[in-house]
């Protein structure tokens, strides 16, 4: 990141850090949509990171988007920043405007018959907080990315495992508010995008669990001492901090190599994708796991934090793709790389 | 990113390096082809030749980035990584060398005098010179400051008595030095770390014996090494008398984050793709997704580290958690490869992807346990978190 970039990050992060507050969140979680804080995205312009100036955007580079992204990890922001990044990001690459308001993206490749839109798709975030559903839809002239308004959907109302909304929504015979053919990009690489966003963003909550954790143990006192000062505890933390690391570690890479494409998801940027997602996997389960056990029955109650971040990781880890998913369609990759390859592919991203 | 506790900085390598990747493949490729070597697991811990460690110094391949002057060639942290790495993907056999090259020559280049400098450097570059490392002992492993080697002054230098352990390739062909940590003032319970020093010794000096071990895969690479009154001349002090846990201290962070800590096995992995390619499940799908993922994750943290050295920095805490989860990895990769694995494999015992594969197996023990156990490592990863 540039100077410039890191202006961006620090202003991101002070304003979760003052307006994604442990009773912010839980209120979104009950429902209450956190108007102070998306104001305050909005002025900022942070939403539209990643939209081409020509597009009324900030046009800011790929990388800044992932730092503002796990800061947002880290303050278990509570509002769909991630998914209107996403949809900016779809809507630049299409060409198209991008409308006012918080926006989010159903996965999938939905029908598109005489300019009107069909299908539907579980889990979409936040789309009963969203101005509009974008989708990727084909029709007779190739695939097409279609922006839908909310009330043109159906949705059945649902929550992630964080509690933050994951709606099913239908659309029959919608017509779009805007249309436009994208050529380089299919739903495959729409869910690549949507896995390496969750990396990110599961990096950045995975930090705060580990702070969480160390804070913790240096508090709490059991037997006299600080239960940190056991090896047994203190053994189980440095795991903690080695799979943040190398989720990190991952997740930067990828997105490294999507910003090095411009965007365009290639063969090398999936493979780091798939990288990414499947270190995801591992982090959400091990690292959560210690972060509880460390916090004790503290941990377990809706009152601490902890499970801001942790609920989080595991709602993520289920999304755009399962690491047994990822790790698959990686394997079979990795079988058509055959012997000779193996090594040579997995050396290419760093002797581009 | 900013927050992290423990960053790797991404690494693009430079055109000499890229260029340099290309020049080893090449070389590879046509000693194994002419039967220059057998590919094998472990291969830098295990894999014992002479004759292919001078070829490699022919080629400028060891000694990479110490100065001309001592027989080096000034390259950078990153070339080095390119050939560390391309010779343990291939399985090459490069242990003659490898302790010399990592963290020997490098220890005596930092702390040693001129005289020893100019006569021993040269040679190991060469690829004629070979090195031992002298740390732990029969009675010390993990805590190492309590070793029990003891140095006396006398005239000209110091008389050492005492036993080293584990030391990896000391009674081979070409060996000659072993970087000892020893004790040259008595033990202090309130300063413990005072008082030792690190002596180069002579391995063919009087009263040095050496005895191979046998480990539990029936190979003889790592040693007794026993010195009855054997005399150092001070010219073969490293730093300064007394100060010599510093020394080793800064010698253990040469060893940790190299890519030898995450590819010990790969080969074995290349070798079996052939045979998982016949008819794959969705189960070696799975398998080989996490293993080439856990690999990419580790070659970039652990290149972040050869990065962060090119800097000028000391990541010894990120050296010891890269460490720490590789070589927990070193064990996944032969556990994971071996469910895969049809009989016709895992039951033979004749052919190459069988030998590595039981090979593998075999060694992965001394993955979490050769240059600091991961219960040693997770006490400094803790340290810097503060919990300690």
């Amino acid at each position: 990141m540039s100077e410039t970039d890191s202006v961006i990050l620090d202003t991101a992060a002070r304003m979760f850090a003052d307006l994604s507050t442990q009773e912010v969140v839980n209120a979104a979680e009950k429902g209450e949509w956190p108007a102070a804080l998306w104001q305050a995205i909005e002025e900022s312009g942070l939403h539209l990171t990643w939209v081409p100036e020509a597009s009324g955007g900030v046009g800011a580079d790929l990388l800044d988007g992932f730092a503002v992204l796990k800061a947002a990890g880290a303050a278990a922001l509570p509002v769909p920043l991630a998914e209107t990044l996403l949809a900016g990001w779809l809507l630049g690459r299409a060409g198209l405007e991008v409308p006012q308001g918080p926006l989010t993206v159903a996965r999938g490749r939905h029908r598109l018959e005489n300019g009107l839109v069909s299908g539907a798709a579980l889990a979409v975030p936040h789309a009963r907080n969203a101005a509009q559903i974008l989708v990727l839809a084909e029709g007779e002239a190739g695939l097409h990315v279609a922006a839908l308004a909310r009330g043109d959907c159906a949705l059945r109302e649902g929550q992630s495992l964080a509690g933050e909304p994951w709606d099913a929504v239908e659309f029959s015979a919608a017509r779009p508010v805007a249309c436009a053919p994208i050529a380089d990009l299919d739903a495959d690489q729409l869910d690549a995008m949507g896995a390496l966003i969750r990396a990110v963003q599961a990096a950045g909550a995975l930090e705060t669990a580990l702070e969480l954790t160390i804070q913790y143990a240096g508090e709490r006192v059991q037997f006299g001492r600080p239960i940190g000062k056991f090896q047994a505890v203190q053994h189980m933390i440095a795991d903690f901090a080695g799979e943040v690391a190398a989720l990190s570690a991952a997740a930067d890479a990828a997105a490294e190599a999507v910003a090095a494409t411009g965007g365009a998801i290639d063969a090398g940027a999936w493979v780091e994708i798939a990288t990414a997602k499947t270190r995801l996997g591992r982090a959400a389960s091990n690292g959560p796991a210690v972060a509880h056990q460390v916090h004790g029955a503290m941990g377990f109650t809706y009152e601490h934090r902890l499970h801001h971040f942790t609920r989080r990781a595991w709602a993520w880890r289920d999304e755009f793709g399962t690491e047994t998913r990822w790790a698959r369609r990686l394997g079979e990759a990795v079988l058509s790389w055959g012997p000779d390859q193996l090594w040579p592919k997995i050396t290419a991203v760093t002797d581009k | 990113m900013s927050t992290s506790r423990f960053r790797f900085p991404g690494v693009t390598m430079p055109p000499a390096a890229r260029a340099l990747r290309e020049e080893v493949r090449e070389f590879l490729a046509e000693e194994r082809a002419s039967g220059g070597f057998e590919p094998m697991a472990d291969c830098w811990a295990a894999g014992f030749s002479a004759e292919f460690s001078r070829k490699l110094g022919q080629r400028g391949w060891l000694g990479m980035t110490w100065p001309k002057q001592y027989g080096g060639h000034e390259r950078s942290f990153l070339e080095r990584y390119v050939v560390t790495e391309e010779m343990l993907a291939a399985g090459a056999p490069v242990m003659a060398h490898w302790i010399a090259d990592r963290q020997s020559g490098t220890q005596m280049l930092r702390h040693a005098c001129e005289e020893v400098k100019a006569a021993a450097l040269p040679r190991m570059a060469r690829g004629e010179t070979f090195c031992a490392i002298g740390m732990s002992e029969p009675n010390t492993g993990s805590d190492l400051a309590s070793v029990s080697t003891r140095a006396e002054r006398v005239e000209g230098g110091w008389q050492v008595n005492g036993r080293k352990i584990w030391s990896t390739g000391a009674h081979g062909e070409g060996c000659d030095y072993m970087i000892a940590l020893v004790r040259t003032a008595p033990a202090d319970p309130k300063e413990r770390h005072q008082g030792l020093s690190q002596l180069i010794i002579d391995l063919k000096a009087p009263g040095v014996t050496v005895r191979g071990i046998e480990d539990i895969g029936g190979q003889l690479h790592f040693n007794e090494t026993l010195f009855e009154d054997v005399f150092v001349p001070d010219s073969h002090l490293l730093g300064e008398a007394g100060k010599g846990w510093s020394l080793v201290v800064g010698e253990l962070a040469l060893e940790r984050s190299g890519p030898e800590r995450f590819l010990s096995s790969f080969i074995a992995l290349r070798e079996a793709m052939e045979v998982l390619s016949r008819n794959p499940d969705d189960r070696t799908r799975e398998v080989l997704g996490h293993l080439v993922a856990q690999i990419k994750t580790l070659r970039r943290m652990s290149l972040g580290i050869a990065g962060l050295l090119q800097e000028g920095r000391s990541p010894e805490t990120e050296a010891a958690l890269v460490k720490d989860i590789a070589t927990r990895f070193e064990r996944e990769l032969i556990e994971q490869l071996r469910i895969v694995l049809p009989d016709e494999v895992l039951l033979d015992s004749s052919g190459v992807l069988p030998r590595l594969v039981r090979e593998a197996v075999l060694r992965v023990p001394s993955s979490t346990l050769r240059g600091g156990t991961n219960e040693v490592l997770k006490g400094m990863i803790v340290r810097q978190l503060g919990l300690r």
